[in-house]
């Protein structure tokens, strides 16, 4: 809660010292204000579902799905998101202890697994434009790559921040900004993880039935 | 695809000479006149040396007051290019009968229609609303700045950037030709090739992110920066208003963020979202744009709304009537906000049922509605009203609102919207909840809290004159529109035949006339005051006998707003603390914590303007160096940890005992 050093009963004053306190230190709002943006960041993602949701089924006589997409090629991609959210518990923990070497290590460990993913969502899509199914071609895959594109873009800006972050920890240390910084890059990794299962669920597993 | 790269190309994308409209006249006049009046200012600043304070105190400042009457500033002088357009908009069709043509080419006034809408709507009702609620806000919690003040002043430039945008748009190249909202496929690339609608997509980007971050920042502002004692229920209305108007901008932007960029990616990547084959849904678009535009009329009310819930109690001398039922209507009205997007079209063929069911969400809001204004009146019932301008504002809010409030009932009946969707029922009938709630709303706010921001009163003849041409201006402008509407002629015409119908719109050009009149006398007020501004000094920082916190600290407040934080014991926190002879006090100061100001919301904001420019032109190079810039600018702010200093004890002494002198002399 908020931190309040009340007034003492000063003599010139009388009963007005109710009216107002000495010091008053309201707590830090960042992670509520963060969480705020991810919701807002969520209804965009809500916005692209619903959009594949009225489109996913348009192909337009062109590929579907079921034709596309290449399961076990997606289920590394997931593995190696939801891995990446496990190392950046870690990373958390080693930060709880303190531990300014080990924390950089499982974060770049996270960067890496993100970096791995977005290699491979980029391969699977010039795999896809190649084979004459970029998203021009119809509303189904121009729903498909801005949906899953969108998750992918959110994933490279998180690598960015990450490196930004890893360098202001090295430098500054676990200082109280680093530390909300680190929680708040915390809350975007989950959420995207969060959204890709979404995304792994509603557009690849329900994508590939008949 | 030629071999060589086309370096102009790259450069200069689709922006060639062509595009300057050096064969309009009208545009040129405008042109002369904004590059006169541009010069003018840029010579005056330069002149009285202000380039300095203009830079240190405002274009980078992050104290929310400052910030609020950026808003509020940039609000009205777009409200002067808006109302151009209307004023424009009123003659053509007062004269376009028949043979004559009028002055407007179908091709020009296409856009006016299109500018006038975009513009009222996100680069003057939305800073207006945003000013007051940065303004207000923070004072009425008694805390001394928002949770975010960086991300505040960033958000301001991002909607200040939006409009230069549109500005720009007026003379390089040209604006969208679809209406405000513009539906595909009419604004798709293959009906609208050239560069209006890009225009409008980044413009409303930019501004629309600004608009989504300040909404974050004012909900944790008021979740977590209250003063003590102030529990939920014990806020002021208009706090309970902005909360609930911010957790709609939270909940409806990212919708429009979402929609403008699908939209743009039909455009330029000739994708198939909303295009007429290859699998695409027009009909999504229209969803998606008007479940962001329903609760964005709330976001625009609602703060309106909290206006006159500060300004009745105040000057009938009464607690406001029903506090908790006033609070409980706000946020009923937000959830409604979005159940009924679809009554929007109701003419598109969704069916009886779906089309039920919106109609009587869309009756269901008019409730709390309607509770809100009997509130109002019984708290004016047995009061000692005063007639003060914020006053005279809010009766005519509350004879307008409730005309404007029933033809929407009648427009929310889908077989009568049948009849009337799409004429000048419609047009007639938003613009009397807008102008009639909105704006009138806006005036009361900006007369009620214009000495707390400035340290003097408005002047009461201008007011009064300006009161009164706005609202019969308004009358005379709007109900012919409806007689017009009802005899079916609809929106969006820049020529008619039948000329029975001329004198219905010389009605209407008159009024807007009026309207004109309105605004100059406002002007006028606001010239008039300053010169007078020693006769209608605010010493006493409580100039009518306010009831909430920020009456109870100096006009101007002081940088750091409270000395002391207040300790609230009651709803009316600061008629509590005169009831019981409060008594300022005035020793005993500490230093005080406070945010520094930093010019990187203004340049970064600033890259956002050259990446919205280049890729409108489609101008590939500078749009990818403008973006790389932007996160660079981004990234090396947060290598600042240097954001903060003390107010030493010292100036908060010599600050108050300013005050103590000023409100000794004047006993």
């Amino acid at each position: 809660m908020s931190e309040i050093t009340s007034s003492a009963p000063a003599m010139d004053v009388g009963d007005s010292s109710r009216f107002y306190v000495l010091e008053h230190h309201p707590e830090n709002s960042t992670l509520l204000g963060f969480w705020l943006y991810l919701m807002s960041d969520c209804l965009v993602f809500a916005c692209l579902f619903a959009a594949y949701a009225v489109l996913g089924r348009n192909y337009a006589g062109g590929p579907s799905g079921a034709e596309l997409f290449e399961l076990p090629v997606v289920a590394l991609n997931t593995a190696l998101l939801l891995f990446s959210s496990i190392t950046y518990g870690f990373a958390m923990l080693e930060m709880q202890h303190q531990q300014r070497t080990k924390t950089l290590i499982w974060l770049a460990i996270t960067g890496l697994l993100g970096a791995c993913f977005i290699g491979l969502e980029l391969t699977e899509f010039i795999h896809l434009i190649h084979d004459g199914a970029g998203p021009q071609r119809s509303g189904f895959l121009t729903a498909f790559f801005t949906l899953v594109g969108t998750h992918g873009l959110h994933v490279s800006f998180g690598i960015i921040w990450l490196i930004t972050l890893m360098f202001q920890l090295g430098r500054h240390g676990f200082t109280p900004e680093n530390t909300r910084r680190l929680m708040c890059l915390s809350m975007f990794w989950h959420f995207l993880d969060v959204v890709w299962i979404g995304v792994f669920t509603f557009v690849y597993l329900m994508g590939v039935l008949p | 695809m030629p071999e060589q790269i086309n370096l102009a190309k790259l450069i200069f994308g689709r922006l060639t000479w062509d595009a300057i409209p050096l064969h309009e006249p009208i545009l040129l006049l405008t042109f002369a006149m904004v590059a006169f009046g541009g010069v003018t200012v840029l010579g005056a600043l330069t002149y009285f040396k202000l380039w300095t304070p203009l830079w240190r105190d405002w274009i980078t400042s992050i104290d929310h007051k400052r910030i609020g009457i950026m808003y509020i500033v940039l609000g009205l002088v777009m409200m002067l290019r808006g109302f151009a357009d209307a004023l424009m908009m009123r003659a053509q069709q007062a004269m376009a009968f028949g043979d004559s043509t009028g002055f407007l080419p179908p091709h020009h006034y296409d856009q006016v229609f299109t500018a006038h809408g975009v513009i009222m709507i996100f680069f003057v009702a939305m800073p207006l609303v945003n000013g007051l609620m940065n303004y207000v806000v923070p004072l009425q919690i008694g805390a001394r700045d928002v949770s975010f003040p960086f991300l505040n002043n960033l958000s301001f430039w991002f909607t200040a950037f939006g409009s230069f945008l549109v500005m720009a748009s007026l003379f390089v190249g040209e604006f969208a030709r679809t209406g405000w909202l513009a539906y595909p496929p009419l604004a798709g690339i293959l009906a609208s090739p050239d560069v209006g609608v890009d225009y409008y997509i980044w413009s409303l980007q930019i501004a629309g992110v600004g608009t989504l971050l300040s909404g974050v920042n004012l909900i944790a502002t008021i979740i977590k920066m209250r003063a003590p004692g102030m529990t939920m229920m014990k806020m002021p209305v208009f706090v309970w208003t902005a909360l609930c108007t911010n957790v709609l901008i939270v909940a409806a932007f990212p919708v429009l963020t979402a929609v403008l960029a699908m939209l743009s990616m039909d455009r330029t990547l000739g994708t198939n979202f909303f295009t007429s084959d290859m699998g695409g849904n027009a009909m999504m678009y229209v969803n998606l744009i008007w479940i962001w535009g329903h609760p964005e009329v709330y976001i625009l009310v609602l703060p309106a709304f909290g206006v006159f819930s500060e300004v009745v109690p105040t000057f009938c001398n009464k607690r406001i009537f029903g506090y908790t039922s006033m609070v409980y209507a706000s946020v009923v009205i937000t959830i409604l906000a979005y159940l009924v997007w679809l009554h929007h079209f109701f003419t598109m063929g969704s069916g009886a049922s779906v089309n039920s069911f919106f109609g009587i969400t869309t009756m269901i809001i008019s409730i709390p509605t309607g509770a809100k204004i009997f509130n109002w009146l019984f708290t004016m019932y047995r009061g000692r009203i005063r007639f003060e301008l914020p006053m005279m504002w809010t009766i005519a809010f509350m004879i307008t609102f409730v005309i404007g409030g029933m033809t929407g009932v009648l427009l929310a009946v889908p077989p009568a919207d049948f009849v009337v969707h799409n004429s000048l029922f419609l047009i007639a009938h938003f613009h009397n909840v807008i102008i009639g709630g909105v704006v009138f709303g806006m005036f009361a706010g900006i007369n009620f809290w214009f000495p707390k921001a400035f340290g003097y009163k408005l002047d009461t003849f201008w007011g009064k004159c300006s009161f009164w041409f706005w609202v019969i201006g308004f009358y005379a402008a709007f109900m012919p529109l409806y007689v017009l509407g009802l005899m079916g002629v609809t929106r969006r015409l820049s020529h008619f035949d039948d000329p029975s119908l001329q004198i219905w719109f010389i009605i209407a050009a008159f009024g807007a006339f009026l309207i004109l009149l309105g605004i100059g006398s406002f002007v006028i007020q606001l010239i008039v005051s300053f010169k007078n501004r020693e006769a209608l000094r605010d010493t006493t920082g409580d100039p009518w006998g306010g009831r909430s916190l920020e009456w109870s600290t100096s006009s101007p407040p002081p940088d750091y707003n409270f000395a002391f934080t207040p300790h609230v014991h009651n709803r009316d926190a600061w008629t509590d603390m005169k009831n019981n002879k409060f008594v300022r006090p005035i020793t005993g100061f500490v230093k005080i914590h406070m945010p520094k100001n930093t010019p990187a919301g203004f340049i970064i904001a600033a890259f956002s303007f050259a990446v919205g420019f280049a890729l409108i032109w489609q101008m590939w190079l500078l749009a990818t160096i403008g973006f790389v810039a932007m996160i660079a600018v981004i990234i090396i702010h947060t290598f600042n940890y240097n954001r903060d200093y003390y107010i030493s004890a010292d100036d908060v002494v010599r600050t108050e005992n300013a005050r103590t002198y000023l409100l000794n002399s004047h006993v």
